[in-house]
């Protein structure tokens, strides 16, 4: 909650220098890519970073998943890194991915999208932005 | 094959997590809740206590809520009888966990998602179809559109909104 919140999260944006790549991946079966993407486009915007494009990937595939490190709908990654990939309640989770993922938010609460805050610290980082902790 | 609003819907036969066997003929139940859900979805996870709630708030006044999971578990392990039984002795379920291991009662009642609510009443009759409430994200929702019908059913009328859209993941079917 408000003790874990980031830097990043926190922060007033100086700087950003550059603009990272970002690839939503996604499987049919699970309506979570909309939210996800709106959620992922909010935040650009709040980075200054609102044109940067969002690469849409279908994943159909269990051989196409684990080719990607796909871990359920949605997947997002930056920069190649996986938004949460250190914070995923493993207990929770299929090991089949083609499935919606299972994210828990910062105050607990099981969502089949990521904490707002874990996609702004990730963005942080891969944007390298200069933060100034409020 | 789906089930209408207003239209009988097919009773069954299916065990819960002890060994007991439930059907959806509650003749001496005002109504009846069928939420197919399961254990692996994070709309079904998100839902779960306040459909919880609902069986708990609704027990004295006779509703039943059954909770059936029908996903392939062969794909999806997380969704075995194994794995039902566990969660339902670690947690505090005020409502059976029915295995619908042959998807039969799945495709009778046309679910998609999991959670995927179907309020029958005393006749057996479909009186609400659809989501617990309007945001899987906001647990202060408490399940309303579960409550609203079945606060009209209780009330001896019909449910002002009988059908929403059932949002979450979809149900696993088997090759």
């Amino acid at each position: 909650m408000a003790e874990r919140r980031t830097d990043a999260a926190l922060a007033t944006l100086r700087d950003v220098s550059r603009s990272p790549r970002i690839e939503l991946l996604w499987w049919e079966g699970c309506p979570s890519t909309e939210g996800a993407l709106a959620q992922l486009q909010e935040i650009l915007l709040e980075f200054g970073l609102g044109g940067t494009p969002v690469h849409k990937r279908e994943i159909r595939t269990d051989a196409e998943a684990a080719e990607v490190g796909f871990r359920g709908s949605p997947t997002i990654l930056i920069d190649g890194v996986d938004v949460d990939a250190g914070a995923e309640p493993t207990d929770l989770a299929d090991p089949n991915p083609l499935t919606c993922r299972v994210y828990r938010r910062r105050d607990g609460r099981i969502s089949p999208t990521p904490d707002p805050d874990d996609l702004r610290e990730a963005l942080g980082r891969a944007a390298r932005v200069e933060v100034t902790p409020t | 094959m789906t089930v209408s609003i207003g239209q009988q819907a097919p009773d069954f036969d299916l065990p819960d997590t002890e060994g007991r066997s439930w059907s959806a003929d509650g003749a001496e139940a005002p109504a009846t809740a069928v939420v197919f859900t399961c254990n692996h979805c994070p709309y079904a996870l998100a839902w779960h206590e306040r459909i919880a709630d609902v069986a708990r708030d609704y027990a004295e006044r006779g509703v039943r809520v059954l909770a059936i999971n029908s996903n392939d578990a062969d794909r999806y392990p997380r969704d075995s009888f194994e794995a039902m039984r566990n969660r339902v002795r670690a947690e505090d379920w005020p409502m059976p966990y029915l295995h619908d291991a042959e998807q039969t009662v799945a495709r009778a009642y046309g679910a998609k998602t999991t959670p995927d609510v179907f309020i029958l009443d005393s006749q057996r009759r479909l009186q609400y179809r659809g989501a617990p409430d309007g945001d899987h994200d906001d647990p202060g929702q408490q399940a309303q559109w579960m409550r609203s019908a079945l606060d009209a059913l209780l009330a001896g009328d019909a449910p002002q909104m009988p059908e929403t859209k059932p949002v979450g993941c979809s149900i696993k079917w088997k090759p």
